[in-house]
């Protein structure tokens, strides 16, 4: 069963007069959210994106904009308490990095 | 070693607290080598000095490590040493795959490489699992690059390609890391137990492999941690209730203990188990729905409304109070889940960050009423 989550909230835009074509973020969505048709990426299923950041990350043509950034409540709250940006909590006793 | 300037430009350097700038941040998290590891198989010589070899079966100390990280003990600490691995007999022309430390994502990579010749960049994720650490970054286009110089690895092999786990893809720009290190990106699949599969196709993932799911099994495993997250605010909740208990004259009993028992269960277990089942798209409502269920279970158990063992504000603040504690531990399951979006949790949350607070509150109210005021 395919999980749907809230529906035309996502800030994923594709500039298709950068892009090429070259299937990139269709690699690395983990989505689905792109399909290459006609030498060009297209959004097909904007819905599910979360927003990950992937394919604006490694599209080498500056043709994806999105904000990134971790849908998790907890970090989110987290960050609103200390004024930091929403960041996941799994390593808040991270003992790695001082 | 130009180490130390490198880590002086970086921002989140962590050696601030050691003045030794000849130590770099990258290598502070390190802990000796432990060849005697029961994963570690043999030495085998390269140019650069020696590799471990490593075993392509999990022991039962592994699958012990892998469990106590998924009840959250050690989590944080449960990694092993960032740098190169061997896997079987890897040669100079062999596969890189490129993975975090954290030992279950290491753990899950080896396992699948049985017959393999391959070798394995271990990146510093500070012990976090790839995706999460490419969400912060540390699975990220700078890690990967130093990494490959420290390691030397153009002296090891032939060939200028790394596989990195597609998940990586957040914090890796692959462009920027054949720029700036001559090694070609190839994103495999999303899941290790496909690794073999796409070496064999030539380093081609299919649609398939591509896809991340989040199955019942899958979100099954993630409900210890949740749960275990709970067990110091919970404490606190029945710490303040034993002090409430020896000035009522209703004190809070095994119902108040077990309908709070049961409304964490809901928001952390049950809601993430039945999660597309369950009618509606946020996370927050689904818990608010399953924990109504729950509060109208736990007051007709008792009786109510026909013949209540207690009164109706009681009856009243249960159905306010564990729905909303059920939502909120659902909501934040949204962290667990892969496919929640922080503009849709966002959305999400302004309508039920402050629906929980009212509801419980309102509800706290009236429980207090029921437990201090006689015969309400």
């Amino acid at each position: 069963m395919k999980h749907k989550y809230l529906r035309n909230v996502v800030t994923l835009k594709l500039n298709e007069e950068n892009c090429t074509g070259c299937g990139m973020c269709v690699n690395v969505c983990p989505h689905e959210v792109f399909l290459i048709k006609g030498g060009k990426a297209h959004i097909i299923d904007i819905d599910s994106c979360m927003e990950c950041g992937a394919c604006a990350k490694n599209c080498s043509f500056s043709a994806i904009e999105v904000k990134a950034g971790v849908g998790c409540a907890y970090g989110i709250i987290v960050g609103k308490l200390t004024g930091t940006e929403p960041n996941c909590g799994c390593s808040d006793n991270d003992s790695g990095c001082c | 070693m130009d180490e130390s300037s490198k880590c002086d430009n970086q921002k989140e350097c962590c050696c601030g607290s050691t003045t030794d700038n000849s130590q770099c941040c990258i290598d502070s998290s390190i802990e000796i080598i432990v060849s005697e590891e029961s994963w570690v198989t043999g030495r085998v010589s390269t140019p650069i000095g020696e590799i471990l070899q490593v075993s392509t079966k999990l022991t039962i100390y592994d699958k012990i490590g892998s469990w106590k990280a998924r009840w959250g003990i050690n989590r944080m600490n449960y990694k092993i040493n960032p740098g190169l691995y061997c896997v079987e007999n890897a040669d100079k022309m062999s596969p890189i795959l490129v993975t975090a430390n954290y030992k279950l994502s290491f753990d899950m990579l080896r396992k699948e490489l049985s017959g393999i010749n391959a070798w394995i960049l271990v990146l510093d994720t500070k012990g976090i699992n790839v995706w999460c650490a490419a969400g912060k970054g540390t699975f990220g286009t700078y890690e990967l690059v130093s990494r490959i110089s420290m390691t030397n690895l153009s002296k090891v092999v032939d060939h200028k390609t790394v596989i990195l786990p597609q998940l990586g893809a957040p914090g890796v720009s692959a462009h920027e890391v054949q720029k700036r290190s001559g090694f070609k990106v190839v994103f495999g699949p999303v899941r290790a137990s496909d690794v073999k599969v796409f070496i064999g196709a030539g380093m081609k993932a299919t649609s398939e492999m591509r896809k991340v799911k989040f199955n019942e099994y899958d979100r099954l495993v993630l409900t210890p941690i949740e749960l275990v997250g709970t067990l110091k605010v919970s404490l606190m909740v029945f710490g303040v209730l034993f002090v409430l208990n020896l000035f009522s004259s209703n004190p809070f009993g095994t119902v108040d203990f077990y309908a709070y028992i049961g409304a964490l269960l809901v928001g952390c277990v049950l809601v993430p188990i039945l999660l597309p089942w369950i009618p509606g798209k946020a996370f927050a409502w689904k818990g608010w729905l399953m924990g109504m269920i729950w509060a109208a279970g736990v007051n007709a158990l008792n009786g109510w409304p026909l013949n209540p063992e207690y009164s109706l504000v009681r009856a009243l603040a249960y159905m306010l109070i564990l729905p909303s504690i059920s939502a909120f531990y659902a909501m934040n399951f949204t962290g667990a889940s892969t496919y929640t979006s922080l503009s849709g949790v966002l959305k999400e949350m302004k309508t039920a960050v402050p629906a929980i607070i009212i509801s419980a509150a309102i509800g706290g109210i009236l429980l207090l009423m029921a437990t201090f005021i006689p015969n309400i």
